[in-house]
């Protein structure tokens, strides 16, 4: 069997999905795409092949002598200064790395863009956007980016966005086995072309903090147990990903890990419009509510909820430790 | 004479570009050109202080942990507070288990796959050399990539998840742990240890940190010799690597994992043979061949800007030049021990200087001495004490953030104003590394390595320029941001 061939190359991002992938576990990466017939063609961090060779094998897929199964970016397409792509020329060719993405795009049975630089622009887009920084497809929210809103790849797909910063090593793994075993159709994406998969899911499904949410018991500085959502600019309840059920480094997520999840997988999650970790209130409420509720049944809830909390939540929601541990049921207590 | 200009290089992280001017066989110069540009600096003007804690993590996804140790500690240093003793040993925890996942990713998957190439194959023990270390396909892969996501558990634990963590605050960490967490802390940090003695080293890694000479070392090699750690030793020495890549042997550190009011490696500078304290004041950044705008002289980082500027005709790469002293430093691994005095870094660099081989052992060597510190901090975290303590941001402050990163000394200055970022400066590693010529034309560290290298035959030809390279574990990312 033919395999599935995969150049996966950098732009204007940090390298983090390539050392996220790294992660992934049972089996490992490298596993992980020879036991499902993927051939890595080109990856800058863990091939072989260096200058001379890699432009023969670029030169090679770009007439076609080669077939490029998949095309992934990770990093933002740069398009600065001034539109020129001088931000990010590909070293040893004198090209703007932008001019070799739409050449390579081209070709490309599918493109993906791993992680939300390369989906959306991502955190290269911040503040003044001093890159001139865009995605694939997308650039932010508004479709277009380097391809164009109509653009579709010569196997009939958008470019896919494996967006996370960084991206989970399994979301992209199991992306590419869909890919490869010709199961991933659009049905598949969503309406930002990520995998379902994982964005019909929220963040905060699986939140070891659920308890503390469901009474607004709530943490007021980083250490605290309670919940993150009222003071700690925690968006889990909006933010589409699996983190708290697929996990992180063996048992991790950013919740878990005692920090607000700020929706990385999100276009223009970089410029929230506020401190990442601060939640932006009016009158007291947060602006942002939970995702599908209507505000006024959230405010109904949360200040009943609020009045029933009980002590042990309280007093451990803004504790380091468990300071009260749950009592016994008095029905237990008679068996 | 001839001009070559050779990228892209991979196996570093980001992008490099090399311009050789080669004369007969022999590099005459090298100009360095880190081709990637961003401009995180200007993305963190005007932002909260506590969002750098957001940005600069995504500088680089190999460095990202140690970016948020630098950031946190320039807000703490600005706010005046010092994190608490939990907190502390958590960031130290978490910022090891960063740097010994990438010596551990450098060497195995970076730079050893280099001796599995075919240009190799008439060497002896090629064979064994290609079925261990080929790239992708070697054997040493499928023993690392899992003692390396074991590793990283301790990230999962403690930082939520890796790269990319908000864990590390100003006062400390965001995750407490409870007594059966911290005994799971210690049992993955002795799982490592387990790998690094049955397959990097065939030893102890007592018997590693304890090596004080050439001598010790060979003897070690030839006592314990089915070890990957023996097999580089053997490929250098047959390869005569340590007459390879040699810079300024000037190095700094700005002192490695913080403990009350010490370091487990210490910080200063050594020049001239000798020991000599760091003055941070000394720092300069100068940008008379980089791509910015140069119509002033060099700048300390608090005072420094980044505005690119692609019609600077002297320019040739996006990285800055920084010097200590107007000297040129080389950072990392080999450094850090220079600093600190490890008896057989300090030996070996009296030899034959800091080189490819060198620069080498001497990550290996701190796989070593770090996992043992790691299995005392996580005996010190007390788990019914605070891990964190909170502070505002003050409207008007200036601070830095100094620490090692794997790859050496990352310095972070920021100044407050009216709450918010009025200048943030960074400079990396591989900034001090990989920079281009000064004013002066001081040639950067890896510029003076490359030069006077007498290159091979066409086969050998290229070869030799990349182990130069990656013996310095070169992250791009960093660099410029």
């Amino acid at each position: 069997m033919k395999p599935f061939n995969v150049l996966w190359l950098q732009s204007g991002g940090c390298g983090g999905c390539s050392m996220s992938v790294l992660n992934a576990e049972s089996p490992d990466f490298y596993s992980s795409l020879t036991q499902n017939n993927i051939n890595l063609l080109w990856h800058p961090s863990f091939s072989e092949a260096s200058t001379d060779e890699f432009l023969q094998l670029l030169d090679g897929i770009e007439n076609k002598q080669i077939q490029l199964d998949a095309l992934c970016l990770e990093g933002s397409v740069m398009m600065g200064p001034n539109g020129s792509g001088r931000f990010h020329m590909l070293s040893g060719t004198g090209r703007p790395m932008f001019r070799v993405l739409e050449s390579l795009a081209k070709v490309a049975h599918f493109t993906i863009g791993i992680g939300s630089c390369a989906a959306f622009g991502g955190i290269t887009m911040a503040g003044s956007n001093p890159g001139e920084a865009t995605g694939l497809q997308y650039e932010g929210k508004e479709s277009g980016g380097l391809l164009g809103t109509n653009w579709i790849s010569p196997d009939k797909l958008p470019v896919i966005n494996i967006a996370g910063c960084p991206t989970h090593p399994n979301w992209v793994i199991e992306t590419l086995i869909q890919l490869a075993m010709g199961e991933l159709n659009t049905e598949h994406l969503d309406s930002f072309n990520r995998p379902r998969s994982y964005t019909d899911h929220l963040v905060h499904h699986g939140c070891p903090r659920n308890e503390f949410y469901e009474y607004k018991a709530s943490a007021v500085q980083p250490s605290d147990q309670g919940c993150m959502m009222e003071h700690m600019g925690c968006l889990g309840t909006q933010a589409r990903a699996d983190c708290n059920t697929r996990l992180w480094n063996g048992e991790g997520s950013c919740l878990r890990g005692g920090y607000a999840c700020i929706n990385c997988t999100a276009a223009e999650f970089e410029e929230p419009g506020h401190c990442f970790t601060e939640t932006p209130k009016i009158a007291g409420i947060p602006v942002g509510l939970p995702t599908d509720m209507p505000k006024a049944w959230f405010i109904a809830l949360a200040s009943l909820a609020k009045a029933a909390t009980p002590k042990r939540l309280k007093v451990n929601a803004v504790s380091d430790q468990i300071k009260i541990s749950p009592g016994q049921h008095e029905t237990e207590k008679k068996s | 004479m001839t001009r070559r200009i050779l990228g892209p290089f991979n196996r570093v992280e980001g992008d490099l570009e090399v311009q050789l001017e080669v004369e007969e066989n022999l590099i005459s110069k090298a100009w360095v050109n880190s081709p990637l540009f961003r401009g995180y600096e200007q993305i963190l003007q005007g932002k909260d202080p506590r969002d750098a804690l957001v940005y600069t993590p995504r500088i680089c996804g190999i460095c990202s942990v140690s970016q948020s140790v630098a950031a946190a500690q320039a807000i703490a240093s600005a706010q005046g507070i010092s994190a608490e003793q939990n907190g502390r040993l958590a960031t130290n925890l978490i910022l090891a288990t960063e740097n010994l996942a990438d010596h551990l990713t450098h060497f195995y998957l970076f730079f050893m796959p280099d001796f599995a190439r075919d240009c190799y194959q008439h060497t002896s023990g090629f064979k064994d050399t290609a079925l261990r270390f080929k790239a992708l396909t070697g054997t040493a892969a499928k023993d690392v990539l899992p003692a390396r996501a074991a590793f990283l558990h301790i990230t999962g634990l403690l930082a939520g998840k890796w790269p990319h963590s908000l864990a590390i605050q100003p006062g400390g960490t965001t995750r407490p742990i409870e007594a059966q967490e911290r005994v799971r802390l210690i049992t993955t940090i002795s799982s490592f240890r387990y790998f690094l003695q049955q397959t990097l080293f065939a030893a102890e890694l007592e018997q590693v940190c304890e090596l004080d000479s050439e001598a010790a070392l060979q003897q070690f090699i030839g006592q314990n010799p089915d070890s990957d750690f023996a097999r580089f030793i053997r490929l250098a020495d047959n390869l005569n690597l340590n007459e390879l890549g040699k810079a300024t042997d000037q190095f700094m550190s700005y002192g490695a994992y913080q403990d009350t009011d010490t370091h487990l490696f210490k910080s200063g500078v050594w020049l001239n043979q000798q020991h000599q304290q760091l003055n941070p004041d000394d720092i300069r950044e100068d940008i008379a061949h980089s791509w910015l705008n140069a119509n002033s002289t060099p700048k300390h980082p608090f005072q420094g800007s980044t505005i690119p500027d692609t019609d600077e005709s002297s320019g040739y790469s996006w990285c800055k030049a920084p010097r200590l002293n107007s000297q040129v430093m080389e950072v990392g691994a080999i450094a850090r021990q220079m600093v600190e005095g490890h008896p057989l870094i300090r030996n070996l660099v009296g030899q034959s200087g800091a080189n490819v081989r060198n620069r080498v052992i001497a990550r290996l060597l701190e796989l070593a001495l770090v996992v043992p510190a790691m299995e005392q901090w996580a005996r010190q975290i007390q788990v019914r004490e605070p891990f964190c303590k909170s502070a505002a941001i003050p409207q008007q402050a200036q601070g830095a953030g100094m620490i090692e990163a794997a790859r050496g000394s990352l310095g972070h200055w920021l100044r407050i104003d009216n709450g918010h970022i009025l200048n943030y400066q960074i400079i990396a590693p591989t900034t001090w590394n990989f920079s281009p010529r000064d004013a002066q034309d001081q040639p950067g560290a890896l510029e003076l390595a490359l030069q006077g290298t007498v290159l091979g035959d066409e086969l050998e030809k290229s070869i030799k320029i990349q182990h130069i390279i990656r013996s310095f574990d070169p992250c791009m990312v960093c660099t410029v941001h």
